[in-house]
């Protein structure tokens, strides 16, 4: 196996297209990023931006029709996924790179016993009996937390409440120890009391198991908790690319900014709601400059004429804007507050 | 069929090993942990609420249950088997009237009377029931085999291989069925009765089928895209497993209720096909056959069609009853409609 500077993942100009009555949808524009063994990497971004695409595409569960991956390479291990063929990537799979889904209310099958769903994945994988499979399915649900778990192993989902749910679905992605465990936008269902334990339970495990992890969200707040690097994704492409520290004291693209101002703050009680003006754009009809122009307030004449360049504004940190530098300057000044 | 049920049904039925061990639990600790019911125990319990579908399972389990012993026991019992003609004594070969004997005396011997030959018309309207009841499951078991299996590949897969096999379907469904069996029986007419018997069950299975496959296709269609099936996906389960394991339970509701509602169908459709003659050969009877016997003599021995006419009705009424309450127990939104 080839070892790759370190690096569990590394995509490289990944393109996903979807082919609809509306035209072509890039929902994944030529996007690249890597993933350190060990790292979390949080991916952010406005609903429609690529997000959930981009780790569909990783683990090729696109809907094909009408989804298509057009170019790229996804390096796990050293091994370009999008080559394998499909009894190796199912492998791949649940065995090795895992996924959490937001809803856990429709993410476990209603009519399977709970254990019978865990048990699935080890005697899929790992070759366990019926009994090892029943054994390690209890452990993995005593090991998230659920009370008297050998008694309520044997229950069905409705019978578990959400939190629960989710817990479930992490002991399901985290019983064959995966190398990488994509969470895709893992607390939006839920309540914030129990967003904050579940996020907390994925930290722990991760800090045990060693596990990477790439965690989808839209919230600022739990990127800011939780990840060592972020991508923060708009129309289908990377804005920006930073480490989290960076990324939210010296942003470096307009949107980052807009979306770090839009993060209500609790200490400042008088005043509006910041929000970026307009919506998101078509992705099926995208206008040749910037596409992010129409919304931005350091908008120029050139940003909607030409498509902008993805700038180093330092080492892991870089921009997709005609002005990055000056943005980037502008966040590094000590801020005048409001 | 399930015969422990007789507590009241609003009580939540509490098996005997999972009360012993309710019963171990410290006081403290007995509160947190509700056993929940699960949805075939909350169907249970809608069906028995259902007055017309007890009285239709109560009617099929004695009628079924009769069928498949009674015969055996009348043999036992009176010596003679259904197709037994008195051929030693030619003045029994002729029909009699319900329960009496050669010189018009009270006898239990024949309780529905005799047929034209003889034969107990009793026996034979119970072996009919054998027949009427195997042909209704077999097909029905056919149909799910095929049916379940062919909607639910179409509609997993979706796409070029949905639209073909759903076109076959589609085809079909447009030939006048009625007449495709009646075809299918006449050219690959069988000499002996049971071969008729055996090409019977392959052509309404081979017809059975077609509705069961656009029901599950359509509730594989909705199912699919929900986010318990990328799950299984993203787990590596295969398209099979997750076909056969994830989807096709899903859609068991539906399909039980459809399954019970093609039991009296076919039957209905076996005892047409008997009646005009493609069906069921004498000696072997069906309550179709019977009931075409029967019609030739209205007039004269009226209970040669009455019996097996009624036995059929009631059946099929019972199925039918106990169909609509399955489903009634199964989705209860559906009974809104």
């Amino acid at each position: 196996m080839i070892t790759t500077n370190g690096n569990l993942l590394e995509v490289k100009n990944l393109r996903t297209y979807f082919d609809t009555e509306d035209g072509i949808v890039k929902a994944v524009d030529d996007i690249s990023f890597e993933l350190k063994r060990g790292e979390t990497l949080g991916i952010v971004g406005e609903s429609g931006s690529g997000k959930s695409v981009t780790n569909l595409s990783i683990i090729r569960l696109i809907p094909d029709p009408p989804g298509k991956i057009v170019s790229g390479e996804v390096i796990f291990n050293g091994s370009d996924l999008l080559l394998l063929r499909n009894e190796a990537i199912r492998k791949i799979r649940g065995r090795r790179i895992a996924m959490i889904f937001q809803d856990p209310m429709t993410s476990l099958n209603p009519f399977m016993k709970v254990s019978r769903q865990l048990m699935e994945m080890t005697e899929l994988h790992l070759g366990h009996t019926r009994a090892q499979a029943h054994d390690h399915a209890i452990s993995m649900l005593e090991k998230v937390g659920i009370p008297d778990a050998r008694a309520r192993a044997d229950s069905y989902p409705h019978e578990f409440s959400g939190g629960m749910r989710q817990r479930v679905m992490i002991a399901m992605a985290l019983s064959c120890e995966p190398e990488l465990l994509i969470a895709d936008e893992p607390t939006t269902a839920l309540d914030v009391t129990i967003q904050a334990q579940i996020l907390e339970l994925i930290k722990t495990l991760k800090r045990e198991t060693g596990t990477s992890v790439i965690l989808i969200t839209h919230d600022l707040g739990v990127v800011a908790g939780m990840t060592d690097h972020v991508i923060v994704m708009y129309a289908g492409k990377i804005f920006e690319q930073a480490r989290t520290a960076d990324l939210f004291s010296v942003p470096g693209n307009p949107y980052t900014k807009g979306l770090l101002r839009s993060v209500p703050d609790p200490t400042a009680e008088q005043g509006k709601l910041y929000q970026i003006p307009g919506l998101p754009p078509d992705v099926a009809h995208l206008k040749p400059g910037c596409p992010f122009a129409p919304r931005c307030d350091h908008v120029q004449e050139i940003c909607h004429r030409e498509f902008p360049p993805f700038v180093e504004l330092a080492p892991d940190h870089h921009s997709l804007c005609h002005f990055a530098r000056e943005v980037y300057a502008e966040s590094g000044k000590p801020q005048i507050h409001r | 069929m399930s015969t422990e049920k007789k507590t009241d049904p609003e009580l939540i039925h509490i098996p005997p090993e999972m009360a012993i061990a309710e019963a171990d639990v410290r006081p403290e600790e007995a509160g947190e942990f509700i056993r929940g019911t699960s949805l075939w125990r909350d169907a249970w319990r809608r069906l028995l609420k259902n007055k017309l579908a007890v009285f239709g399972l109560i009617v099929v389990v004695i009628v079924t249950i009769t069928s498949i012993i009674g015969p055996a026991v009348i043999k036992r019992v009176f010596g003679f088997a259904p197709d037994y003609i008195p051929t030693d004594d030619v003045r029994l070969i002729r029909s009699f009237p319900p329960f009496r004997g050669p010189n018009g005396e009270f006898s239990w011997a024949h309780p529905m009377g005799t047929d034209n030959a003889g034969r107990d018309q009793f026996a034979r309207v119970l072996q009919g029931g054998q027949i009427s009841l195997f042909v209704g499951i077999i097909a029905t078991l056919v149909s799910l085999l095929i049916g379940v299996s062919y909607g639910a590949i179409a509609g997993y897969f979706g796409g070029r291989l949905d639209n073909w096999m759903m076109r076959i379907v589609d085809v079909l469904y447009s030939l006048p069925y009625v007449i495709v069996v009646i075809v299918l029986l006449s050219v690959f007419r069988s000499q002996t009765p049971r071969g008729q018997l055996i090409l019977l069950f392959i052509a309404l299975g081979a017809v059975s089928w077609l509705t069961m496959a656009r029901i599950v296709r359509g509730q594989v269609l909705s199912l699919k895209n929900q986010e318990f099936v990328l799950a299984a996906r993203a787990t590596g389960v295969s398209s099979g497993r997750i076909i056969f394991r994830h989807l096709v339970p899903n859609t068991l509701g539906p399909v039980i209720v459809y399954a019970t509602l093609t039991i009296p169908q076919i039957m209905l459709t076996e005892a047409f096909l008997s009646f005009l003659g493609f069906g069921v050969q004498a000696p072997l009877a069906s309550w179709g056959s019977l009931a075409a016997e029967g019609i030739q003599n209205i007039a004269i021995f009226p209970w040669q069609l009455i019996f097996p006419g009624v036995t059929m009705a009631l059946t099929l009424f019972s199925l039918n009853f106990l169909g609509d309450g399955l489903r009634d127990a199964l989705d209860p939104q559906m009974r809104t409609v």
